[in-house]
């Protein structure tokens, strides 16, 4: 569609030319492009409607600009790498833990079922019926991992979003790290209090009982 | 007619765990001739090599999930008789009518306990 017929014809055909050159959608990077490009083809005396439109546009650039630094200080890349594929690792940790917690159960409940066929029926019925509930009650492992592998899901639809971002706004995420160092990356820092509540280390990740045995033996 | 407890049960679910708890609880049921798959089509290669007088079988698994599984089963001449029990976290009306309309004989919701199990196995191959 052409532009208003409000706006001055020189000026209208100009905004024709970039609308077959960028489309009408315009990349985020492309905007400021777009109206220096407007601005420094105007010549002449201008009308309140295009002063208008001018005017509108310098602020759109100028809230473009802000709104990118301002999702560059949020780090969305900082979000992806340090706490979205953390979240998922502790998820399939879960998943792991009471795979494995279920199947110990289910171990020892056979061992009662063996032993049960020794012993007088009264007493066999009663075990019987016990190990029938821990069974019954084991089908939970599978509907939490079912039910965490919806959130993994989801937690992955919010990483590729935030890809896209990433790439939308890279140049100006790395200006912002440049220009805000982080503190890690100067050199040690003091351990606080906060820092040593991490919760349970995934797998490979903390200390066996016989590291830390041999830890507390290295003090004495 | 009295129902054989050495009757083939194919049961089919990609959580190892539960093919486990299924087991179980058949045995407990009296029903010791089990077999296992852990996704549809690996069940389906079974059922043609095998004979098998009741299917139970999860929905949500890849490569070939429970409803296609069906779809096969129905459509497959030779097994098209072979009741068949869906057990599933599936519990969407489209879900049921869904499978219904695929051919399903029953449907489990988990978490189940043994005493549905039991009553839907009933309804499908009769008393024991």
């Amino acid at each position: 569609m052409s532009v208003s017929s409000k706006v001055d014809p020189d000026l209208g055909a100009r905004l024709d030319e970039l609308r077959d050159t960028y489309g009408d959608t315009v990349q985020v990077e492309e905007v400021v492009e777009v109206v220096d490009s407007l601005l420094s083809t105007m010549k002449g005396d201008v009308t309140s409607a295009d002063m208008e439109l001018y005017n509108e546009l310098e602020s759109l650039a100028e809230y473009i600009h802000s709104a990118k630094a301002e999702i560059a200080q949020l780090r969305p890349d900082d979000v992806k790498e340090k706490y979205l594929s953390s979240a998922s690792d502790e998820l399939d940790a879960i998943v792991e833990a009471t795979a494995d917690a279920t199947n110990n159960i289910m171990d020892a409940t056979e061992i009662v079922e063996e032993v049960m066929a020794g012993l007088e029926p009264e007493i066999s019925d009663k075990l019987m019926e016990a190990t029938t509930k821990i069974y019954e009650a084991c089908t939970f492992q599978d509907i939490t991992g079912q039910r965490i592998t919806k959130v993994v899901n989801a937690l992955k639809h919010i990483e590729e979003k935030i890809d896209a971002l990433v790439d939308a706004f890279g140049s100006e995420i790395d200006k912002f790290k440049a220009e805000n160092p982080d503190p890690v990356e100067d050199g040690p820092k003091e351990i606080t209090d906060e820092d040593l509540l991490e919760g349970p280390q995934l797998e490979g990740q903390g200390r066996s009982q016989e590291d830390i045995d041999a830890l507390l033996a290295s003090f004495d | 007619m009295a129902v054989n407890p050495n009757m083939p049960i194919l049961i089919v679910d990609d959580y190892k765990t539960m093919l486990r708890i299924i087991r179980n609880l058949l045995r407990q049921l009296g029903f010791t001739n089990i077999d296992e798959a852990t996704d549809g089509s690996q069940a389906l290669q079974k059922l043609r090599q095998a004979n098998f007088d009741l299917i139970i079988s999860d929905w949500n698994m890849e490569p070939m999930t429970g409803l296609q599984l069906l779809r096969e089963v129905r459509a497959d001449a030779k097994l098209k008789h072979i009741p068949f029990i869906m057990v599933t976290a599936e519990s969407k009306s489209e879900n049921v009518i869904a499978a219904k309309e695929a051919g399903v004989s029953n449907y489990i919701v988990k978490p189940f306990n043994a005493e549905t199990l039991k009553g839907k196995m009933v309804s499908v191959i009769g008393d024991f």
